[in-house]
């Protein structure tokens, strides 16, 4: 992490808002996960605006309390984080890199997020790739699972059940 | 008008919400779409720990952190609404039973698995089209709410449909279990479409959506799936309603006593 002495930049605080971490997928910094809206900096006073992930995620006063101790260790005098709820979080924000670390991380990275149009239910879905072997022969566990953002899967290949990053 | 005595209790004279104290349109019309998913939420909440098995679990207390969540931000915007220095945990937490303004069908208890999935289905078809509807709010708050309650509105839709099809195409058992919900929960399903004076107020002013409106798209989806589980929706005219006015259920009460009772002994506490 850079000083507290470096000028107070947009650049720099993205830079250090890079090294926070979601607290429960602590591979993906809040930058990667999509959330960080806007970045104002006056003086060394900061704004910055984010969007929730999910609306009940607990993790989200955990990052909103990491995001301002991170930022005001790094020079930012008063940090003010306002929430954005429009336009709404989507997985497809999460930049292809953060792809690449979930998936080395044991975690299947999100697809695309499905279109508006009307539910399917009871439908296929198509496979879910094993992020340790690789192969599509897995099983849809369930589509809830140990925090908001994941389903459960388990792959018939390597016996290993395996989490997804939800599309959203 | 006859004059009434004033040390009688006010009797509620028609089913607008002027009986109560009155609060702005906009206040009640957020209230109403908190409390729904503030008391489903809290009741989904309540299979923590009881369900058949780990993953109905785990998928059930997701489904009531997202209903919960959902509430938590629409009722914040109900009291900068309100403005009268009240938030979400106070109107969450600190509401009487007729100060609530939910339909009677998320407040009815959980009964038996295929009765807490039935139900799920029933206003989660409800909750996403409402969700859709709304997403184009003059209400800018609302509106982002609205697209983030729809999104994650989707996944109960399936996981609860999917159910549907399971319990209605799986043993006796399950059929006439799935059967008796739908048949229980239809006279509850009518509140969700109805509009009184506030809901009209809101659409025409292009912050609400008039919930009657909804009721054809409710009804193809609902069908398709009930047919396709082998269900018949029970040929039910009475329609139950009272909720958005206050006038509850017995459950109602029992409920706010269980989720409320920390806050009421211990006023403020937090952790």
């Amino acid at each position: 992490m850079t000083n507290a002495a470096s000028p107070v930049t947009r650049e720099r605080l993205l830079a250090v808002l890079d090294t926070v971490m979601d607290p429960e997928v602590p591979v993906l910094s809040v930058v990667e996960l999509g959330i960080i809206r806007d970045v104002e900096v006056r003086g060394d006073a900061v704004k910055v605006t984010v969007t929730p992930t999910y609306s009940g995620c607990p993790a989200m006063h955990v990052i909103e309390r990491d995001i301002e101790a991170a930022l005001r260790e790094n020079g930012a005098s008063t940090v003010e984080i306002t929430m954005s709820h429009s336009p709404a979080w989507t997985t497809d924000w999460m930049p292809a890199l953060a792809r690449e670390k979930l998936r080395a991380y044991g975690i299947t990275p999100p697809g695309p997020a499905e279109p508006d149009a009307p539910i399917a239910i009871g439908r296929r879905r198509l496979a879910v790739r094993c992020p340790y072997c690789g192969s599509a022969e897995t099983e849809l566990r369930s589509e809830f699972g140990s925090t908001a953002c994941k389903a459960m899967h388990v792959c018939r290949a390597c016996q290993q059940p395996f989490e997804e990053f939800k599309a959203i | 008008m006859k004059k009434q005595d004033s040390s009688a209790p006010a009797r509620p004279q028609n089913d607008t919400a002027s009986v109560m104290r009155p609060q702005s349109d906009a206040v009640e019309y957020l209230l109403r779409l908190g409390d729904d998913r503030l008391v489903l939420g809290h009741r989904t909440s309540e299979w923590c720990g009881h369900a058949p098995i780990l993953e109905e679990d785990i998928a059930l207390t997701n489904i009531a952190l997202d209903l919960v969540g959902q509430a938590n931000l629409l009722l914040s915007a109900a009291a900068t609404a309100e403005n009268a220095g009240r938030d979400a945990d106070a109107l969450a937490f600190l509401r009487d039973g007729l100060d609530y303004r939910n339909a009677h069908i998320v407040e009815l208890p959980n009964g038996d698995f295929a009765f807490t999935i039935a139900r799920q289905f029933l206003f989660s078809v409800f909750s996403m089209v409402q969700a859709e509807a709304l997403q184009p709010s003059r209400h800018v708050d609302l509106a982002g709410i609205a697209a983030k309650m729809f999104k994650e509105t989707r996944y109960h839709v399936r996981h609860s449909g999917e159910w549907l099809l399971k319990l209605g195409d799986g043993t006796d058992e399950s059929h006439r279990r799935l059967q008796d919900a739908i048949n229980e929960l239809w006279c509850y399903t009518g509140e969700l479409f109805l509009a009184d004076d506030v809901e009209r107020r809101m659409a025409q002013q292009g912050i609400g959506v008039d919930p009657a409106t909804l009721q054809l798209v409710w009804n193809a989806q609902v069908g398709d799936v009930l047919r396709r589980a082998g269900i018949t929706a029970p040929d039910v005219l009475w329609m139950q309603r009272g909720g958005r006015v206050g006038h509850h259920t017995e459950h109602l009460g029992h409920l706010l006593a269980e989720m409320q009772t920390l806050q009421r002994q211990h006023p403020g506490a937090s952790w």
